[in-house]
């Protein structure tokens, strides 16, 4: 029979939708980062990095593109004869066939794949935070502890604490009690969405939760297992971790990445980031172009000035054009003489001559202010900028645009324009 | 598909000094992120050739690990694949290939075993692009026996270097002379040879008994008036790696933008395995110019009409000109560094000044290097 110590269940069917037109087209987990990678390679990179070899990802919004990542997991070692990683949909059942209704709910419906392994424990992450991670060396504090449920944690500054779900626990990291995004937290470790559980003690508790609707970890397991007495253990992490969430975030977990020696190393050879990469051809600055302060990836021809930028793979940066403090996504396309401050532009773009980005008084966005904020412009994937637009702070635009679209060429500050996919 | 394919890649080169003191040619790095012997693997996949063998012999390590899987150039894995094969000891023989056609005769098997039938010849060392199928066409077309590509170079290039050749108006193939002291044509053969499965069987074996171990002076030059042998001339880009000097220049040629447009932006691409390395890096003190940069670096120097290689480190004010630097090598702070190649995983300490006053000069330095970890 099969036997698998620990398998690992990702969840990622979240849209993610305060990263705004970036998760329109695809899942959050999906979105690029750091110029090569994607946000679902840290947390595969880790499963193989501490010798998890069987993942279940479940997928629910826009799959396209996560699916075409992961393929049958190559780049991650994953694709294993016995194991390895598995895309995990909804799927029509002869009664009650539902959407994945809650975290938990996503996770009952695939007992049977769990149970086909037979496993111990099952790992519990989520698709969304940057973070670099040894599992086996939770699972070890798990089993030290004889805990049924292991809750990574790590120490946030108390001011911040009220944003997080935050764990009570004793001297000996027994959880005692959690309250979720307390107005006076009681404690500063917030949980970090990663659990480890006996698997035994997991599937009663989604068996007998099974009619709740929305069925969430947080909400409804975590507190059944309590309540039913399993013990319940917070294991502290100190590393790096960061949740990308909101556009900001995700921003500045880009940005953290150009530090000399950032406090998140893609460069540890014995800990590599491992993603589905296209063999291109090294980069290629020109005569009169300016690199500073930035990573970029292969295959880029750069012919303007950059600084402070990610900018990922086969992007193409036009003579005479500034670049700063901006994220570029794979494959867009940057003309002559243009001048980008504080954009996010997502892949395969193509932004023509002349062009003005992040300009101009700052002016909260109009219709989404929590999402277009602190003075960062948001270019969505496939998008065309027509020659000689201006285009002002907190701004968005997504869609083939042409310069009827624009009064006078360009978008002050704050406006946002979609002409293309669901309203974010 | 019609053909199977046969890579020579054993040889090695006094020309190419110290830098084929680590690796055959097919394993040299070229242009940034490519070894040489990926340009004819990914031709050969691009012809849809899907099972194809290498011949190694000469330091093969580096080779070797290159060419882990199949998969990177997306070769068959149940029907076809790649196939390594090295010089073994067997009960018919112990000796090294002696020989281009020796090579190919000890993996006869390989021929014998395969249905297609057509073989495609090539070395591992040429940079160029082509659809094989073709010559595949071109050489049915002739009837011809063997059909052999081939390039006009200018009159002053080093022809001895190259087997030389003379076609009549039909391009079958009069004179062929291998590496002449005074050529007599400047149309030079590029190793890449189209023949059928059967009739290399039979020349392989008969070549054997004979003694004779070499393709192009046993088969070629011996065969040429009584076989049917045409040639099939090209006018793309192909390039030799035969000495330093053309391994220098093939590498800076992809500072060319019209010729990186050639091989990586036009259908079909050139495939090589997958490294896993992140984005390049620059800090502030980084300037480039003219330069290509590979997956892994790490910039804070100048680095000007330069092509860096993979996971290679340059330190504070550096500056590397008109120079290659291969893979995984260190560079400490104030180094200068003007027309050489250094060596891969080099660590050259700092405030080091390496010049190649004539010619290219080749740095190799292993001193010792802390591991960051």
């Amino acid at each position: 029979m099969i036997k698998k110590e620990m398998i690992a269940m990702l969840l990622a069917g979240g849209q993610g939708s305060r990263l705004g037109v970036l998760t329109s087209k695809v899942a959050k987990p999906a979105v690029s980062f750091g110029g090569k990678y994607r946000i679902i390679d840290f947390p595969l990179s880790s499963c193989i990095n501490s010798g998890v070899d069987t993942v279940g990802v479940l997928t629910q919004y826009q799959p396209l593109r996560l699916n075409t990542h992961i393929g049958i997991g190559i780049p991650w070692d994953l694709d294993r004869n016995i194991g390895g990683v598995t895309v995990l949909p909804p799927y029509e059942k002869s009664a009650n066939s539902e959407w994945y209704t809650g975290t938990a709910n996503a996770i009952f419906q695939n007992i049977e794949y769990m149970d086909s392994f037979n496993p111990e424990y099952v790992l519990i992450l989520s698709g969304d935070h940057i973070y670099k991670m040894d599992y086996e060396v939770m699972l070890d504090f798990h089993k030290q502890n004889k805990s049924e449920c292991t809750i990574a944690v790590m120490p946030v500054p108390m001011e911040e604490a009220s944003r997080f779900g935050i764990m009570i626990t004793d001297e000996n990291r027994k959880i005692t009690d959690f309250e979720e995004k307390p107005e006076h937290p009681r404690s500063n470790l917030a949980s970090m969405g990663i659990y480890i559980f006996n698997w035994k003690t997991l599937k009663e508790a989604l068996i007998a939760k099974q009619d709740q609707p929305g069925l969430d970890f947080g909400k409804h397991i975590i507190p059944y297992c309590h309540e039913n007495g399993a013990p319940l253990y917070a294991y502290e992490f100190n590393g790096y971790w960061k949740d990308v969430g909101t556009l900001n975030s995700y921003w500045e977990a880009n940005m953290e990445l150009i530090d000399i020696v950032p406090e998140f190393n893609l460069y540890e050879e014995y800990w590599k980031i491992y993603t589905k990469s296209d063999i291109l051809p090294p980069q290629y600055f020109s005569e009169g172009s300016v690199v500073e302060k930035s990573i970029i990836g292969e295959g880029t021809e750069v012919y303007g000035e950059v600084y402070n930028s990610v900018i990922g793979c086969g992007v193409t940066i036009g003579k005479g054009t500034i670049v700063r403090d901006s994220i570029i996504m794979n494959n867009t396309e940057i003309g002559d003489g243009c001048e980008i401050t504080k954009a996010v532009i997502a892949e395969n773009v193509s932004i023509g001559n002349s062009i003005k980005i992040g300009v101009g008084e700052e002016v909260d966005n109009e219709t989404h202010p929590h999402i277009y904020n602190h003075g960062l412009v948001c270019i969505g994937e496939k998008s065309i900028l027509p020659d000689g637009l201006t285009v002002g702070k907190n701004a968005c635009i997504f869609g083939e645009t042409t310069a009827e679209d624009y009064k006078d060429l360009a978008l002050a500050s704050g406006k946002t324009l979609i002409k293309a996919g669901d309203e974010a | 598909m019609r053909a199977i394919g046969i890579i020579l890649a054993g040889g090695n080169n006094r020309r190419m000094k110290e830098l084929s003191k680590k690796r055959a040619i097919g394993a040299m790095p070229i242009a940034g992120s490519y070894r040489s012997i990926d340009f004819v693997l990914s031709n050969m996949t691009n012809s849809r050739i899907q099972k194809v063998a290498v011949l190694t012999q000469y330091n093969a390590r580096s080779l070797n690990e290159h060419l882990s899987s199949s998969k990177w150039w997306d070769f068959g894995r149940k029907q076809g694949g790649l196939f390594v094969y090295t010089p073994a000891v067997t009960a018919e023989n112990s000796s090294w290939y002696r020989g281009t056609a020796d090579a190919i005769y000890q993996n006869i098997h390989f021929l014998k075993d395969s249905h297609e039938p057509y073989v495609v010849i090539a070395s591992g060392d040429c940079v160029y692009k082509m659809d094989y199928n073709k010559v595949l066409e071109y050489h049915i077309q002739k009837k011809a026996d063997i059909t052999v590509v081939c390039k006009d170079l200018p009159k002053d290039a080093p022809l001895e270097r190259y087997g030389t050749l003379k076609m009549n108006e039909e391009c079958r193939i009069e004179e062929f002379d291998e590496k002449p002291i005074v050529a007599k044509s400047n149309t030079i053969s590029c190793g890449i040879y189209v023949i059928r499965r059967r009739l290399l069987i039979e020349m392989m074996e008969k070549c054997a008994q004979e003694d004779r171990y070499d393709f192009v002076k046993d088969v070629l030059i011996r065969y040429k008036n009584q076989k049917s042998i045409y040639g099939y001339k090209i006018k793309d880009y192909w390039k030799n790696i035969a000495s330093v000097q053309d391994y220098y220049d093939t590498n800076m040629d992809f500072l060319d933008p019209e010729i990186r447009n050639y091989f990586f932006k036009q259908y079909p691409d050139v495939y090589s395995k997958v490294d896993d390395m992140p984005p390049a890096k620059y800090n502030s003190g980084a300037q480039v110019k003219n330069s290509l940069v590979s997956s892994g670096c790490i910039v804070n120097g100048t680095i000007e009409n330069s092509v860096i290689f993979k996971k290679s480190f340059i330190g504070n004010n550096c500056v590397i000109k008109n120079s290659i630097i291969l893979n995984d090598v260190y560079i400490a702070d104030n180094t200068y560094i003007e027309n050489c190649i250094v060596e891969s995983r080099g660590t050259i300490p700092a405030n080091s000044k390496f010049v190649g006053e004539e010619g290219i000069k080749i740095v190799v330095d292993e001193s010792d290097r802390m591991l960051m970890q």
